[in-house]
């Protein structure tokens, strides 16, 4: 279970609010309004006040790379560092986790050859899939997706989705940002609306996680 | 066998003429470089006359305390001249001293090595304590000015794939690991490329230095390689600590890129 409490990055004000294991949480709101400066300040990446916590431990309990395991951001702009996808995959010597890469690869349409082959020639929604991949790889408890599927068709967008829904089903906590009319945003268990930046600044955010039906999600629109 | 020849003023002013040659040309061509030439020729008279003047009292006193003052204000022109050759320098203080000193630090403690071998009498003999600390230091200070430099240009650069690399749970060294070697590679290249080319492009310096001032050039090379050595590892030291430092100090302690602890400079 993931809780955040009064955490505080500009431009948001305050927020708190509790995802459950096995929840989703959508953040919804036009770009400017902080979706993504949210996911970075709940994964420790920008500075911000206030607290967070994984299971009851605080995030200050551990160093900022142990929390990072466990609490995983992916940026919209996947990033790749190496010549092949292959090496950024780092840290994953032994067979199960290289058989676990390969099945993620496989469910999201995608040959586990790609590993190999140069990250230039490799399309943006290939791209876009392997750094999901190679996020949810070593099973992190919380996954914080930027925009996942914005590269994708819908088809393969309902292939990420039907993966996160597993990822749902074993227990983990996702909270992603994604459009109204995508596949992912149907995951949603509750959603977060960011209000726009300009004119009000100040809006009360979600603050509880009932579960209901993707199909009704409840709607939380900024207050004040 | 000293064959040394003494310059007089004539000897000067006939060398003096060929700047004057620079600058016609400049003026002929129009490259606007009269007023700069002018300028560095006059800097470079003043700078050394006023050097070689002091360096002739030091070394006429041969006190610790002279020596040591001596080495303090080459010290305080070190880390300057690399502050002022960031791009991207951190904006407090105390971390950017820290990031710089390397340099210096490690060139002092090399030299003091030199000195051990060498053996003057005394040991802070001005003489061989000055120009041997300056050649150090003006080489590890090339160094970790790259160093810094390549570091911090290449992090805002390359912003997000460090942010990529920290939020799959990287610590920070990790995460600077390929940036921190690409930076220590440019950092050491000028004094791999000058050990190669040494004696056979440019004869270094001080070779020519001890050979015009009547040295056997046997000698000399031998001069020549024991400061060559001693240039290399002290590069290698202070390229190293200044790469870590400056990491160091453009993340936190929570592992976050922090580059808002940098501000580039107006230049």
């Amino acid at each position: 279970m993931l809780r955040i409490d009064q955490l505080k990055t500009a431009p948001l004000p305050p927020l708190t609010f509790t995802v459950g294991d096995g929840e989703c949480l959508i953040v919804e709101g036009p770009s400017g309004s902080g979706k993504t400066r949210l996911l970075r300040a709940i994964a420790d990446l920008d500075l911000a006040s206030g607290h967070v916590f994984l299971n009851g431990a605080e995030r200050n309990e551990m160093t900022g790379p142990q929390w990072r395991k466990k609490v995983r951001y992916l940026s919209a702009e996947p990033q790749w560092w190496t010549e092949t996808p292959q090496g950024a995959f780092a840290l994953n010597e032994d067979k199960a986790a290289q058989d676990r890469i390969a099945r993620l690869l496989t469910s999201l349409g995608l040959a586990p050859a790609l590993l190999d082959k140069p990250v230039a020639s490799l399309s943006t929604g290939e791209r876009q899939r392997l750094a999901l991949v190679r996020s949810i790889a070593d099973e992190p408890a919380v996954l914080l997706l930027d925009e996942p599927v914005s590269a994708l068709d819908i088809p393969t967008a309902a292939l990420v989705s039907e993966l996160l829904r597993f990822q749902l089903l074993a227990g983990r906590t996702l909270i992603i940002t994604a459009h109204n009319d995508n596949p992912v945003s149907r995951l949603g268990h509750a959603r977060l609306q960011l209000a726009p930046i300009t004119g009000m600044p100040a809006r009360r955010a979600l603050a509880s996680m009932a579960v209901s039906p993707p199909s009704a999600p409840p709607r939380s629109q900024g207050g004040t | 066998m000293t064959s040394y020849v003494p310059l007089s003023l004539t000897d000067l002013s006939i060398a003096a003429a060929l700047v004057l040659l620079n600058g016609a040309i400049s003026f002929a061509y129009r490259l606007r470089l009269e007023k700069s030439l002018a300028l560095a020729s006059l800097r470079m008279i003043v700078q050394l006359a006023a050097v070689a003047l002091v360096l002739r009292f030091i070394f006429q006193q041969v006190s610790p305390l002279w020596t040591i003052g001596f080495a303090a204000v080459m010290a305080t022109g070190a880390l300057a001249e690399i502050i002022m050759r960031q791009q991207y320098r951190l904006k407090a203080w105390v971390p950017l001293l820290l990031s710089a000193s390397p340099a210096f630090l490690s060139g002092l403690a090399t030299t003091l090595l030199a000195l051990a071998v060498i053996q003057p009498s005394p040991w802070y003999a001005p003489r061989f304590l000055l120009p041997i600390l300056g050649m150090l230091a003006g080489n590890t200070l090339s160094g970790v000015a790259l160093v810094l430099d390549t570091l911090t240009s290449t992090a805002e650069r390359e912003r997000a794939i460090i942010e990529a690399r920290l939020a799959l749970g990287a610590t920070r060294l990790e995460a600077f690991q390929d940036i921190l070697r690409q930076a220590m590679r440019t950092g050491l290249m000028p004094v791999l490329n000058s050990m190669a080319a040494a004696g056979i492009v440019a004869l270094p310096g001080m070779m020519t230095g001890q050979i015009l001032a009547g040295i056997d050039p046997v000698e000399a090379a031998k001069y020549q390689i024991l400061i060559m050595f001693l240039i290399a590892g002290a590069t290698a030291i202070a390229v190293l600590t200044s790469g870590l430092v400056i990491v160091h100090f453009i993340t936190d302690d929570r592992h976050r890129l922090r580059l808002d602890f940098l501000v580039k400079s107006k230049s």
